[in-house]
């Protein structure tokens, strides 16, 4: 950064705002699904998924895979696979042409409106970058593009210009030169620093990162999260960050949704659902991982089974058959229990804490 | 990709997956329509409805008919007696072409995986080099030295398909030696030879089938271009792609001459063509998985 | 890059030596002198061995295969055994017409394919999919040779709109050199569109799975949009492959059409040639075809580069 000290305003990661918050108040939410369902013929992938992002929040969503996280991101993108049928509602509010508010209803608009939104309101980062970008052309145009797409900048040369200059803010080196690099000539972590570059170009309202750091190796990914971080934070934007991993949810979000078997089981703030998880299957993945700290009996605990194949999880309770306390209660589908969508569970035998932690 | 890589897309197969009903229909298809032309050629040996070699100048061109099913061509001649006697030399070069090529391409192909890899690779660009050299180009050459013949015809369509054979078995080879059993087989100090019959070619096997389907059928091509344009058969040997070339002048009266052999010769490819797509995908083991 | 574009020139040169090797064996290791092919069965020792030495027949076979490849090489193939004309010339104007006509088909060819095979992509159903089999599989079947005499049965004979053969240089009469050209091209182009449809909507389909394709959506590009900008370019390579491949069998099948539709091209250069037992001009022509199957190789190899970056590297 000390070597181009007009950027030292800005911090590593972060890029000047192209528009500041404070000129046009922004709307609060966002991001805003509600009763979200997806089916593939009678399968259900996704039920009755409520989610809120607002701007400057950090969300994490975490669950095992084949638990309908990054379906749930799809589905805010209007990237859902054609033979998938999407019911509910999914609203994303960002700010359009000329800073007036703009919101897109994802379910109900139609290709046009939603590339608009794609790329300007709302960017998504994904977890493979060694495939998320086009062999055949040059980063530099790749990162451009998204400009001269939504037209956020003057001309073709200013995009490359700026192109060069965000690549420099995410932190490859020498950027004039990495812009003209094919995307196989960049390696894995320097690829989803462009893709993250990318996703920034255009101050997102909110941005959606899919595993963002799983396929990269340990060293890197701690650079990358705090790209994103950064980035997102001198934006004011909204943050939905998907993962397997608490460790890196702790560090990065603010408040937390859990999903198992297409549902949300639990919500809350990261602290409150981390120390003290109300779900059975919450309890599970924390104790699981090597998150948990509450662990007097110092027992590791598992979750029995595996993720049932989409569309196979049992009625009810969608969790009960790897559940070592479901009841016959749990045949039925439990009533979430909390102050709203945002902090609550829905399990019939939740976890019971005293002072002190435990079960 | 490189010269060699494209070398396989000669032989890749078409693209497009197939169910593992899909599967059972473009064998049966095939395998009946391949079954059909030999039935037609081995009773030809015996038995036709008229003899092919009878000139009847009182029933010349005749339409169909309760008589001649398919009518008569210019020489009064049966044409069903014809085509079925055609098929004969149909099948004929393609039996001996794909023989020729299987011959020395197998054997070449599982030399080129058994030998240090950088020798395959000679082995192999060698090879490739046969291919700018089409059947018919090859059968040219031979035809202008050698004279105008069904054997020349046999001879070059069986050389100019030794590459897709070599290939196609060399991929495969490559994957035996690296199993198991061959390791074993070369620690134990088995000698070369019989690792290669023993092991490399049972499990070829497949492979070698569907490419003789393939080849069979681009031999049936070969065999008819070279017979319209008189390299091929020789004349007074019945053969569909000569049947062709004696109907051209008399397009413009009796179209239907160039029809049933041109339909005869269509049939035959497609049928050998299903089988081979068939039989690839019914010894492809990766079609269980596919939905 | 340029250490790939000089691999790929090395490769083709030594594969035209080879192959020019190959030819010149074939015609002279196969039992049969070319003199006395030429003066055929009637002919007397006295006049075989006359020509033999005239021709230069009785020189050592290196001297002769390298003053055959030098004089290709300086672009004289010599004189006809049988006219004693320059073979040269004729060459050229003969392969003038080939190339007309292949490069016609190859037209309609991939006029036929690209738009088809990418729209049956997008809008991909199980239908079009089993459509362009069927068609690809008749594709295959039908030989282009046999498809121009249909195409001569239905047009020129039944409905009479085009000639049945024939050939009008296009300075000479352009409105005929059309109408001569359209049949034999559609027979040569018709076959090898639908065969290369069915590669083009496979090499769209593979491409519209890809992550970067989802990622130019994500940018804010529509679907078509997102098709053109990023994807068509990655689709290319495997259409590319069979291009090159089909442009061999074109040159090919350009042989037995011009014969179908009695065009003077280098088919009937070569045919008319085997039929006077001219083998000098069998050899040369057979070689400007390989010539020609080897460049077209080149060209494939050098669009790889031009297309995909990622091949332009040596190292893996």
């Amino acid at each position: 950064m000390t070597a181009a000290p007009e950027h030292t305003a800005y911090p590593v990661g972060g890029m000047p705002p192209t528009r500041t918050p404070a000129d046009t108040p922004p709307p609060a939410d966002v991001a805003r699904v509600r009763d979200l369902a997806v089916t593939v013929g009678h399968k259900p992938l996704l039920i009755d998924v409520d989610l809120t992002v607002r701007r400057g929040e950090r969300v994490g969503l975490i669950g095992e895979s084949g638990s309908g996280k990054s379906l749930t991101a799809l589905a805010i993108m209007g990237l859902l696979p054609e033979d998938l049928a999407p019911t509910g509602s999914v609203v994303v509010t960002g700010q359009g042409p000329g800073g007036i508010a703009r919101t897109t209803s994802v379910l109900e608009a139609g290709e046009h409106g939603l590339a608009a939104m794609r790329g300007r309101d709302v960017a998504m980062v994904f977890q493979e970058p060694m495939t998320a970008l086009n062999p055949t052309m040059r980063v530099g145009a790749q990162v451009a593009e998204v400009m001269t797409i939504h037209r956020t900048v003057a001309d073709r040369g200013a995009a490359a210009r700026r192109a060069v200059e965000l690549l420099d803010k995410v932190g490859l080196p020498d950027a004039a030169e990495a812009a003209r690099a094919y995307p196989h000539q960049l390696s894995g972590g320097q690829r989803q620093r462009v893709v993250v570059a990318m996703a920034l170009a255009n101050d997102p309202a909110l941005l959606i990162c899919d595993e963002p750091t799983t396929a990269l190796d340990v060293t890197v990914q701690a650079l990358v999260l705090d790209l994103i971080v950064r980035g997102v934070e001198a934006r004011d934007a909204g943050l939905l960050f998907i993962t397997h991993d608490l460790a890196v949810v702790a560090s990065v979000c603010e408040r937390v949704l859990v999903m198992y078997g297409g549902r949300v089981v639990e919500a809350g703030p990261v602290l409150d659902v981390f120390t003290r998880p109300r779900h059975r299957y919450t309890r599970g993945l924390i104790g699981a991982s090597d998150l948990d700290l509450s662990r007097p009996e110092g027992g590791l605990y598992t979750i029995q089974g595996s993720v049932p194949a989409a569309g196979r999880f049992p009625a009810g309770c969608v969790f009960r058959n790897r559940c070592t306390h479901a009841t016959v209660e749990c045949e039925a589908v439990p009533p979430w229990v909390g102050s709203g969508p945002e902090e609550g569970f829905a399990c019939a035998h939740p976890v019971v804490h005293h002072e002190g932690g435990g079960s | 990709m490189n010269r060699l890589s494209r070398g396989a897309e000669a032989v890749m197969p078409p693209p497009g997956r197939r169910s593992r009903a899909g599967v059972e229909a473009t064998l049966l298809v095939g395998g009946g329509i391949v079954a059909a032309i030999t039935v037609l050629a081995l009773v030809s040996l015996v038995w036709t409805p008229y003899d092919v070699g009878e000139i009847n100048a009182t029933e010349r061109l005749a339409t169909s008919s309760a008589r001649h099913w398919l009518g008569t061509d210019k020489f009064g001649r049966d044409v069903v007696s014809l085509l079925m006697v055609g098929s004969r030399t149909t099948l004929l070069v393609g039996l001996v072409s794909v023989g020729v090529a299987a011959v020395i391409g197998v054997p070449l192909g599982i030399l080129a995986a058994m030998v240090p890899k950088w020798w395959g690779e000679v082995l192999m660009r060698a090879n490739d080099l046969l291919l700018a050299f089409p059947a018919l180009l090859l059968a040219i050459m031979l035809t202008a030295v050698h004279g105008q013949g069904v054997v020349t015809a046999m001879i070059a369509i069986g050389i100019s398909s030794i590459p897709s054979f070599a290939r196609v078995v060399r991929s495969g080879a490559i994957g035996v030696m690296k199993t198991e059993y061959v390791v074993a087989a070369r620690a134990a100090g088995r000698r070369p030879i019989a690792i290669a019959l023993r092991h490399v070619l049972p499990n070829v096997g497949s492979l070698v089938i569907v490419q003789a389907s393939v080849s069979f059928a681009i031999a049936v091509l070969a065999e008819a271009a070279l017979s319209y344009l008189g390299l091929g058969a020789p004349p007074g040997t019945p053969s569909w792609g000569r049947m062709l070339q004696e109907g051209q002048e008399l397009l413009f009266v009796a179209p239907r001459l160039e029809v049933f052999p041109g339909v005869a010769i269509a049939l035959a490819v497609l049928g050998f063509n299903l089988l081979g797509d068939g039989l690839r995908d019914h010894f492809d083991p990766r079609l269980e998985d596919r939905r | 890059m340029l250490l790939r574009i000089a691999e790929r020139t090395a490769v083709l040169l030594v594969s035209l030596g080879v192959s020019s090797a190959l030819v010149f064996g074939f015609m002279v290791l196969l039992p049969g002198d070319p003199a006395r092919v030429a003066l055929g069965v009637n002919a007397t020792e006295a006049d075989v061995s006359r020509l033999r030495l005239e021709f230069g027949l009785e020189r050592p076979l290196v001297e002769q295969y390298l003053s055959w490849v030098g004089g290709l090489v300086h672009l004289d193939p010599g004189i006809s055994y049988v006219s004693r004309a320059q073979i040269g010339p004729q060459i050229a104007d003969r392969l003038q017409v080939s190339l007309i006509l292949v490069a016609a088909s190859m037209t309609i060819a991939v006029a036929l394919a690209l738009p088809f095979g990418t729209l049956m992509a997008v809008h991909h159903r199980k239908a079009s999919g089993l459509v362009l089999s069927a068609l690809s599989q008749v594709g295959v079947a039908v030989p282009a040779f046999l498809a121009g005499i249909l195409l001569i049965t239905v047009f020129a004979v039944q409905l009479r709109w085009l000639p049945a053969s024939g050939w009008t240089p296009p300075a000479y009469d352009p409105g005929m050199f059309l109408q001569q050209l359209l049949l034999p091209a559609l027979s040569l182009g018709l076959v090898q569109g639908a065969v290369l449809t069915r590669y083009v909507r496979s090499a769209v389909l593979d491409v519209l799975r890809e992550d970067f394709l989802r990622t130019a959506r994500a940018k804010g590009l529509t679907p078509m949009r997102a098709l053109v900008r990023h994807g068509l370019r990655n689709a290319a390579v495997p259409v590319v492959t069979v291009l090159g491949l089909q442009l061999a069998t074109l040159l090919v099948g350009a042989v037995v059409i011009e014969r179908v539709f009695v065009i003077p091209g280098l088919g009937s250069l070569l045919l008319d040639a085997v039929g006077n037992r001219d083998l000098i001009v069998v050899q040369d022509v057979v070689m400007v075809l390989v010539v020609a199957v080897l460049i077209v190789n080149f060209v494939v190899d050098l669009l790889y580069l031009a297309i995909d970056p990622r091949l332009r590297t040596v190292a893996r």
